[in-house]
């Protein structure tokens, strides 16, 4: 497992799971077949490293990782298509081993609000320039005070 | 001296208690005197924190492991320089040094304020104090860096290996100016509010803070994914971590606060936005304080079992958030609605970057808090990574991104699209070109690919169009471009300099992410591995001592075109005292691009792990930030805002010769 420290110094809070750093995948992990291996690859950064933080199984160094990783490519040479390998793995470990989660009505907020809140920002931009009245006076400056901007603005 | 410094801080903690009372009761009764409190206070608060710093730096240099906090996170064998910086890589000592930014920035209004009106001045300087009050007293009743230890150590337990690098000393002070900085701009919005007035003149005042703030936070972002690239040795740059979202959340809300603030000092609109858009910045940014301080991050059961940081954090937040919210739904209304525009002009290009900068900080935000929220409430466990982020926040920044090369080339008021669009008319070809030429003859290039490129490229060709087109190319003589290119605003170089360096960073992630190769092999010394045009002979490793550390360093020679060009080393350092192992990683820069490997374990049969990355224009990421940040700093220049309040202080010699 290695460092999940960058950009903000709490560095300590995640340096907690520092234990240690070598090199993700191992050349022994590696498969023969470069289609399958590109294949495994793109599926392992999909997939959570569930003991550490934010990390996806490609990138960790964890023994867990690891187990994930060979396990994947074992489904793949007994040919699995990808989806029959996420579902074996997601049977097996839950969703959380996720990192992208699913369409599903309890992530629904999380997909939505991009989406409503470009929407719901794009119609009221629409609706406010519609209905936009000229205003009664923009100056609300006091006489006294324009002068003094005055004097701020041409010295 | 470590007394001495506890004593300042509580001192600097009663002061901020006046600083946020007495000037706002002189504000409200119009009492001169009391509102003239202020500026004394704020500074000699300052003075204080200072001397509090500075005498817990002190006891790092000098490892006084009679201190907690020194004997948790130093040893005496560590070079002066990490003692040093170790002073602000805990918890305890980046709070202080969050509050001594904080103070700085309260400070410089005080003495560089002096043609505010009396009234928002004071209002500012208490709604500063509030803040530092709350953040004294937490410092003071959950953080405190003086705490001494009885009987002292003889030995401290060493600063995380990690942070035993040059990337701490930069790293957080830069992102705290820049989180911190956005307190500014919140104190100028909660002091507008309170007096229920705001106008053009006030985002004037407000518009160099935003600057300078989003220029450090910029900066701070780059140090920081160049840190973590180069530290974590395997080369990522970005990783969509909470805790870089959550300084990524302030940037973008602080990038659409930089927008509205022009819009709100050119043309009177948007004055209510850009108010609310202030209060959330900074919200963020407490925000991001919240989460990366209170260890909700780590789990939310370990922020269940010692909850009381995550606790007293947590109602700041809701104190600052909540109250100025509701100022800001009490006060609001009152507020005049400014100028007029058309849809199609620059406020409304504004607008719509606005409207995406918004939206991409919300999808942000939901990410980073979906799985934290549900765990709370449901005990679901769900992950948010990479792969949502790109997904979501993706989208979101092409749209934007495409339309950044016609905001400047479109008038206030009303603009004409049909002539901007002719005018970008050759960036266009060239971006097209770019796409082409990247799609059809580099092998292995996606559709992506060509887009981001083809993207890239219409940022850099667009802001250079905005300074051609602003100087007159093509329709007057040379002399007289050079003349007017020379006489251009320095806030139109800045707008050019930023959208610049925006596609310079967008040309380096494309060209990583889609171009880069990798290697991961076993190599014996003497074998040489090829990579990209690039061979490399693994020459053999060697123990060596350092300091504190021991390492095991792997020399490698670069062959280019049969001839040695230099070597690159990569080591595993262990550190005894915290038993953790490193990667130091082993980088050379080829022109744009960088060749990047990293050593791994040592197998069996004495051949080496080594993982090889050729990363195509990667240096461009944070190049793009420098150049961003050099386009802030020349929009501060701008003389518009010399003649502001706070970067007076650029120009002594201007200040002195003015009346005022």
């Amino acid at each position: 497992m290695r460092a999940r420290f960058s950009l903000a110094p709490l560095v300590l809070l995640l340096a907690l799971f520092f234990a240690g750093s070598a090199l993700a995948v191992k050349p022994d992990e590696v498969l023969q077949d470069p289609v399958l291996e590109a294949r495994a690859r793109a599926l392992s950064e999909g997939l959570r490293c569930m003991v550490c933080q934010n990390q996806s199984i490609d990138e960790s160094d964890a023994d867990l990782a690891r187990d994930l990783r060979i396990l994947l490519r074992q489904r793949l040479v007994a040919g699995d298509t990808d989806q029959q390998v996420m579902d074996y793995i997601v049977s097996r470990y839950g969703e959380f081993v996720l990192l992208k989660p699913p369409f599903s009505l309890r992530n629904a907020l999380l997909w939505g609000t991009p989406v409503l809140l470009l929407l719901a920002g794009g119609l009221f931009i629409l609706l406010s320039a519609r209905s936009r009245r000229p205003a009664a006076d923009d100056s609300t400056l006091s006489a006294e005070e324009q002068t003094a901007l005055e004097k701020i603005l041409h010295n | 001296m470590v007394e001495t410094g506890h004593f300042a801080l509580v001192l600097a903690f009663a002061l901020s208690l006046v600083q946020m009372l007495v000037p706002l009761v002189g504000a409200r009764t119009g009492n001169q005197r009391l509102m003239a409190v202020g500026g004394p206070v704020t500074v000699t608060g300052f003075a204080l924190t200072a001397l509090s710093f500075a005498a817990l730096a002190s006891a790092y240099a000098g490892s006084d492991f009679s201190v907690a906090s020194v004997w948790e996170n130093s040893h005496s064998l560590q070079p002066m320089i990490y003692k040093i910086t170790g002073t602000w890589g805990n918890h305890e000592g980046s709070m202080l040094l969050w509050v001594l930014i904080l103070t700085f920035f309260g400070a410089l209004v005080a003495v560089f304020g002096n043609n505010l009106p009396a009234t928002l001045k004071a209002n500012v300087l208490a709604v500063q104090g509030m803040i530092g009050a709350a953040f004294f007293l937490f410092i003071l009743a959950t953080s405190n860096p003086f705490t001494r230890l009885n009987p002292a150590p003889i030995e401290g337990r060493d600063l995380n290996p990690v942070l035993q690098d040059l990337g701490l000393a930069i790293h957080p002070p830069m992102l705290y100016l820049g989180y911190v900085g956005f307190s500014i701009c919140f104190s100028f919005s909660v002091a507008a509010l309170i007096e229920g007035r705001i106008d053009a003149s006030w985002a004037r005042w407000v518009r160099p803070w935003t600057l300078v703030a989003w220029m450090f936070l910029t900066g701070g972002i780059a140090m920081g994914s160049y840190w973590a690239y180069y530290e974590l040795g395997w080369g990522g740059f970005w990783f969509w971590d909470p805790v870089e979202n959550a300084s990524f959340m302030p940037w973008l809300a602080g990038t659409a606060l930089l927008h509205s603030a022009i819009v709100m000092e050119k043309r009177s609109a948007l004055k209510i936005w850009t108010l609310l858009l202030a209060i959330l910045t900074f919200s963020l940014s407490l925000l991001g304080t919240f989460l990366v301080r209170s260890g909700v991050l780590t789990s939310v059961h370990a922020f269940a079992t010692d909850p009381a940081r995550g606790v007293f954090i947590l109602c700041i937040l809701t104190l600052f958030i909540g109250g100025s919210l509701a100022l800001f739904a009490l006060r609001a209304s009152r507020l005049t609605v400014g100028g007029l525009f058309h849809p199609i002009s620059r406020e409304g290009a504004l607008v719509l970057n606005n409207l995406f900068l918004t939206t991409a900080t919300a999808t942000v935000l939901v990410g980073t808090l979906y799985p934290l929220a549900l765990e709370a409430l449901t005990g679901g466990k769900i992950s948010v990574g990479a792969p949502f982020f790109d997904l979501t926040f993706g989208p979101l920044m092409l749209p934007l991104l495409a339309i950044v090369p016609f905001g400047p080339l479109l008038a206030w008021k009303r603009g004409d699209v049909i002539a901007a669009s002719q005018r970008l008319m050759a960036a266009f070809a060239l971006a097209i070109a770019a796409m082409l030429v990247t799609g059809l003859f580099i092998d292995g290039a996606s559709v992506f690919a060509a887009l981001g490129v083809g993207l890239a490229v219409w940022l850099v060709a667009g802001a250079l169009t905005d300074l051609a087109v602003k100087s007159g190319v093509g329709s007057v003589a040379p002399a007289v471009m050079l003349r007017r290119f020379a006489g251009l605003p320095r806030s139109v170089f800045g707008t050019a300099l930023a959208h610049l360096g925006l596609g310079l960073t967008m040309l380096g992630i494309v060209g990583t992410l889609c171009f880069g190769t990798e290697k991961i092999l076993s190599m014996r010394p003497g074998e040489t591995v090829e990579l990209s045009g690039h061979t490399l002979r693994f020459e053999g490793l060697s123990p060596r001592k350092g300091p504190n550390f021991t390492e095991d360093r792997g020399r490698f020679l670069l062959i280019s075109d049969g001839n040695e060009d230099g070597e690159i080393t990569s080591a595993k350092r262990f550190y005894p005292v915290r038993q953790t192992v490193t990667t130091e990683s082993g980088i050379r820069t080829l022109g744009l691009s960088q060749l990047y490997l990293s050593l791994g374990d040592e197998n069996n049969d004495g051949s080496v792990v080594v993982r090889l990355w050729w990363k195509p224009l990667v240096t461009l990421i944070w190049g793009g930030g420098l150049v961003m940040m050099a386009g802030a700093a020349m929009s501060l220049l701008d003389r518009r805002l010399r003649v502001g309040a706070p970067a007076r202080r650029r120009k002594p010699a201007a200040a002195l010769a003015s009346p005022t």
